[in-house]
């Protein structure tokens, strides 16, 4: 069995930043990922029904991913929307946005499944939250896999 | 010492209006002495999104429950919770949360469970707090530690184990959640995650009445007159016999609960939060499926 794949660098940044902090700096810094969650662009803000939701969540969210290319190197974008009043599923979406925008498709399918451990927000928003999160995850693997043929 | 009632008119018509206020007399009885005021939400980031001056956090999953015993904190975690939260035995409590109450109710259940004298939600919720356009602030409290004594946490009263609900059936035993989930047609609620329910359906006897009719548009309570048209008149509840109600994880069902017991004063009132999660996966328990209650099954 080879070595599991390092992290991409802006996704090992954010979990170097999470593991800095104490348990109530850590919600702070969702709460920031949440406030940030960059708008979706208008071609999916007025056609929602092009976004697939994750029913993993607790809150309501919708996602969408883009492909520049074909196969491992395509390049691959992400785009999210979800209500104010669910900062815990925004803030998920967040990290996954500055983590994994503009890496390349196998560059984020090579990202581990458990990453949403590592964060070390278990403690401050509970393991069955953080299931939302990797439910994200894993439908932004499948629709990459499925839009670049890799 | 707790602190006076909120006189307002609407919440005369219920059976117990010490148990709720409204946002009027909530906004101008912050920072009396001797109340706290907690937010307990589904979303665990809310709070810090912006919540009501003074508000402590008291979130169900870290807080309320032990995940090694899957059940609540005894009475030594509570007394701890307490007195961080600078809460004293003799504190007046008003909770207040999102999604029409649900998790506040569910927090207010489970300070029941310990016997806190004095605790009350605030109508609406935060959802009509904000509405209103009243302060909210991102300033965390820093309570000074109450002391808070060790009182056994005492079910009995008000919550329903699974071999109890077993020998129910054929009573008053409502079924809060969606007609989809009652019906067995999904697991979950639409758009919530599937924790791991294996059958669908509900418990044989079950009366379907989803917890959302007692709640108006802006998320305070219906009023008692449209409740006792959906419990009395429509299901034919008896309110001096005993009910049991059920959800998926118990917190749909918490506010049902306090409708029955607060609003429309039935004297006997359990919450099964074991619920549906529990029950649609334990061995030797029998479900019934489709619309209608079903038959208890010969024993």
């Amino acid at each position: 069995m080879s070595a599991p794949a390092p992290l991409p660098a802006a996704f090992a940044e954010i979990v170097d930043d999470f593991q800095a902090l104490g348990g109530r700096d850590r919600l702070q810094l969702l709460l920031e990922f949440s406030e940030g969650l960059p708008a979706l662009p208008e071609r999916y803000a007025e056609h929602p029904e092009l976004l697939e939701p994750v029913p993993e969540c607790q809150s309501p969210i919708f996602l969408v991913t883009e492909v520049e290319g074909t196969g491992r190197e395509a390049t691959a974008h992400l785009f999210f929307s979800a209500p104010p009043e669910a900062p815990t599923t925004r803030g998920f979406a967040g990290i996954l946005a500055e983590g994994l925008e503009g890496l390349t498709v196998g560059e984020v399918l090579d990202v581990p499944a458990d990453v949403t451990e590592q964060l070390g927000l278990a403690e401050v928003v509970s393991p069955l939250r953080l299931r939302g999160m990797a439910g994200m995850l894993g439908r932004i693997k499948r629709q990459l896999a499925e839009r670049a043929g890799a | 010492m707790s602190v006076p009632l909120d006189p307002a008119p609407s919440l005369q018509q219920y059976a117990h209006p010490e148990k709720l206020v409204t946002t009027a007399w909530l906004a101008e009885n912050l920072g009396t002495e001797g109340l706290v005021v907690v937010e307990s939400d589904e979303d665990v980031l809310l709070y810090e999104t912006g919540h009501i001056p003074g508000a402590v956090k008291i979130d169900w999953h870290l807080d309320l429950n032990d995940p090694v015993t899957r059940d609540y904190v005894d009475g030594e975690g509570f007394a701890q919770l307490m007195a961080r939260s600078g809460i004293s035995r003799d504190t007046t409590i008003v909770v207040y949360g999102d999604k029409s109450n649900w998790w506040a109710a569910y927090a207010l259940w489970v300070f029941e469970l310990f016997g806190h004298p004095d605790v009350r939600l605030l109508d609406g919720g935060r959802a009509a707090w904000q509405a209103e356009g009243r302060p909210m602030t991102k300033d965390a409290p820093e309570p000074a530690a109450a002391d808070y004594p060790v009182v056994p946490r005492e079910d009995a009263p008000i919550r329903a184990y699974r071999e109890q609900v077993l020998d129910f059936l054929g009573g008053q035993l409502v079924d809060v959640r969606s007609p989809q989930e009652y019906t067995g047609e999904r697991t979950h609620m639409p758009d919530y995650p599937q924790e791991g329910t294996v059958r669908g359906g509900h418990i044989p006897t079950a009366h379907s009445v989803p917890w959302a009719r007692a709640a108006a548009e802006d998320g305070r309570f219906k009023g008692r007159e449209d409740l006792e048209a959906i419990y009395l008149a429509e299901q034919g509840f008896d309110a001096s016999a005993p009910v049991i109600a059920y959800c998926r994880i118990g917190e749909r069902s918490s506010h049902t609960w306090f409708v029955l017991r607060y609003l429309l004063g039935f004297e006997d009132v359990r919450n099964y939060d074991g619920s549906w999660t529990e029950w649609g996966n334990a061995v030797r328990l029998p479900i019934a499926i489709g619309e209608e209650p079903g038959e208890a099954p010969a024993r």
